[in-house]
């Protein structure tokens, strides 16, 4: 399916409950990210709900989407999935309380061609997502290396992107 | 005696988390369980010892679907206990707001989780890649939804610019213009949208509900007016307490709501729509009556359509709204503490909300109730089981399945808001 017009934004979106634990982990990194200022990238937070991911991927020409997951590996690893080229396992993304979890919302976004023809997800696994609880010390120790990660990541696509213009 | 049970231990397309256990017993439906077995949320015990002004905050966050209507049932509710009037232009701003949650509730509702029963889709992502158009055209009206509440609330969900006594801020009749063209797609997008449900092939289902709603001496109720209901009640929201009562089942961590002199009834769409037809905007009964909805609906699986007659009528009467706007000459009236009980009926998008406060003589919140419409409906969604799946009996399992949910799905049960959550379990006895 051919995608919606893409008007270039490029768009940083932390997903999570600030007050469920290591699910707020998303939040922290695109907390993290506006801090550094980096050019021409939109920073936005979201709690998860399927029809506002969608409405923050509209348009976008690359999207990095960063949210906490639980797949059974050590808390505070990072996983990168390209979500572009295929779907999110989506076992590890079943934690919304809500209808559509982010892997049926990232489908959605590709069944109505709107997803961004870059479409990375930053997976930190977490361990604790009660209600109240602060980040974990293993997912917050990881907050760091993501943001990096991550940075370096977005300034290799805009220099990709960049290249392609010229 | 053949006796099978058909099991959904995790109900999908609902709010929260539950499940349901049909047990069928000779050929007939023996029982039908709706379980809810989301934690209980305890807000009424969070609300005691609080000052009055912290309610609208803390009740926002019982639902992120629907925080607007508790937010309204609360001030309206302890406005009651204090004695305050807030006047026509607050009160019409507050009827703006409710709008824009009926809008994006039942628009969620009636694209992401109903219309795939309708349609045959596992869910909104496999319709999504047939009927791209359609979901497309859910999403955009969605959005005009959440752009009144984001303007009005402060942001889409448990909105913070509601308060006791009117609101922090009230927008500029020049803020509320950029809306009108959104509402205006919108209402066309909504009237497509009844067009669209009534299309859908419906089971041939009705039942001699119990309706009870909120009726108004002049508008289609969002924002209050008296309780009434099918067989002639017709009472003041301070006389709820009077006529219904909660009792505990062990199947659900919801409490079930009764007439104390009558059994189950039904709040929402269906109930509001069949108590309240003529005070529907003339495009709304238009619609509906295109779609082939008389002024009473008694079939569950047609409540898609009111709900979409209903989004139409919340987009036309957000405009009615806004054009008619005048700015009140402060955001909120002044508000003295004082002793006293209150009590406030709203109309959620799942149905009527009651709320009842006591306050001391130095604001706190000495007492809360809070009935949501889900608590009042589980009684008869378990009849509606009961009594519409027996023409299904002889489907494959997967079949039979599918229709429960569906059945449970009509009315939109809101498990997270009840909880006071979703699993199915059809047990076939032998």
């Amino acid at each position: 399916m051919r995608p919606d017009a893409v008007d270039g934004r490029r768009v940083v979106l932390g997903v999570g409950n600030l007050d469920r634990g290591d699910d707020a982990a998303g939040r922290f990194v695109a907390r993290r990210l506006r801090e550094a200022q980096l050019d021409d990238v939109e920073i936005i937070e979201k709690g998860g709900e399927a029809t506002q991911l969608l409405a923050a991927l509209e348009a976008a020409s690359a999207a990095f989407i960063v949210d906490a997951c639980a797949s059974g590996v050590e808390a505070g690893a990072l996983r990168r999935f390209d979500v572009a080229a295929q779907p999110l396992p989506s076992k590890a993304f079943a934690l919304s309380s809500h209808g559509l979890g982010l892997a049926e919302t990232i489908e959605l976004a590709r069944a109505l061609g709107r997803l961004p023809p870059v479409c990375v997800v930053y997976a930190i696994e977490g361990e604790s997502f009660e209600t109240g609880a602060p980040l974990s010390p293993k997912v917050a120790a990881a907050i760091t290396g993501v943001v990096e990660k991550l940075r370096a990541e977005i300034v290799t696509v805009a220099k990709q992107g960049e290249e392609r213009d010229a | 005696m053949a006796v099978r049970t058909i099991k959904v231990d995790y109900l999908a397309r609902v709010e929260g988390e539950g499940a349901l256990r049909v047990v069928i017993r000779d050929g007939g439906v023996a029982s039908a369980e709706l379980k809810i077995f989301e934690p209980p949320r305890f807000f009424e015990a969070f609300l005691r010892g609080r000052a009055f002004s912290e309610a609208p905050d803390i009740v926002a966050r019982i639902c992120g679907i629907c925080p607007v209507a508790y937010q309204m049932s609360a001030v309206q509710a302890i406005e009651d206990a204090l004695g305050v009037d807030v006047g026509a232009p607050l009160r019409a701003l507050r009827r703006l707001i409710y709008c824009g949650e009926w809008i994006e509730s039942h628009t969620l509702h009636v694209y992401m989780l109903h219309a795939p029963d309708f349609l045959g889709y596992e869910g909104a992502v496999e319709m999504a890649r047939d009927h791209g158009d359609a979901v497309r055209r859910g999403l955009a009206l969605k959005k005009a939804g959440n752009a009144i509440i984001s303007l009005l609330g402060g942001r889409e969900i448990h909105p913070i610019n509601v308060r006791v006594g009117g609101f922090y801020r009230t927008p500029r009749r020049c803020e509320l213009q950029p809306l009108v063209e959104e509402l205006k797609r919108a209402r066309d997008a909504a009237l497509e949208t009844v067009r669209w449900a009534a299309r859908f092939d419906f089971p041939d289902r009705e039942r001699d509900y119990e309706f009870v709603a909120l009726r108004h001496e002049r508008d289609y109720p969002f924002y209050e007016g008296r309780i009434v209901s099918t067989s002639g009640l017709n009472i003041a929201p301070a006389e709820y307490d009077a006529h219904f009562e909660e009792t505990q089942v062990e199947h659900s961590t919801a409490l079930h709501a009764h007439m104390k002199n009558g059994g189950a009834y039904l709040v929402g769409p269906l109930a509001r729509y069949n108590l309240n037809f003529d005070r529907l905007s003339r495009l709304a009964k238009d619609a509906a009556r295109e779609a082939g909805l008389g002024p009473v609906c008694a079939n569950p699986y047609r409540s898609i359509i009111v709900r979409a007659v209903e989004v139409l009528y919340a987009c036309d009467e957000a405009l009615r709204l806004i054009d008619a706007y005048e700015e009140p000459e402060r955001p909120f009236v002044d508000v003295t503490a004082r002793a006293g009980v209150g009590y406030g009926a709203t109309e959620a998008p799942r149905g009527l909300l009651y709320h009842r406060y006591e306050i001391t003589t130095d604001g706190m919140i000495k007492d809360a109730r809070i009935v949501p419409p889900t608590s009042q409906n589980q009684p008869s969604i378990e009849e509606d089981l009961r009594r519409f799946i027996g023409g299904w009996l002889e489907l494959p399992e997967a079949d039979l399945r599918h229709r429960c949910e569906q059945t449970v799905r009509n009315h939109d049960p809101c498990i997270s808001c009840a909880t006071h959550f979703l699993r199915l379990e059809v047990e076939h006895a032998s």
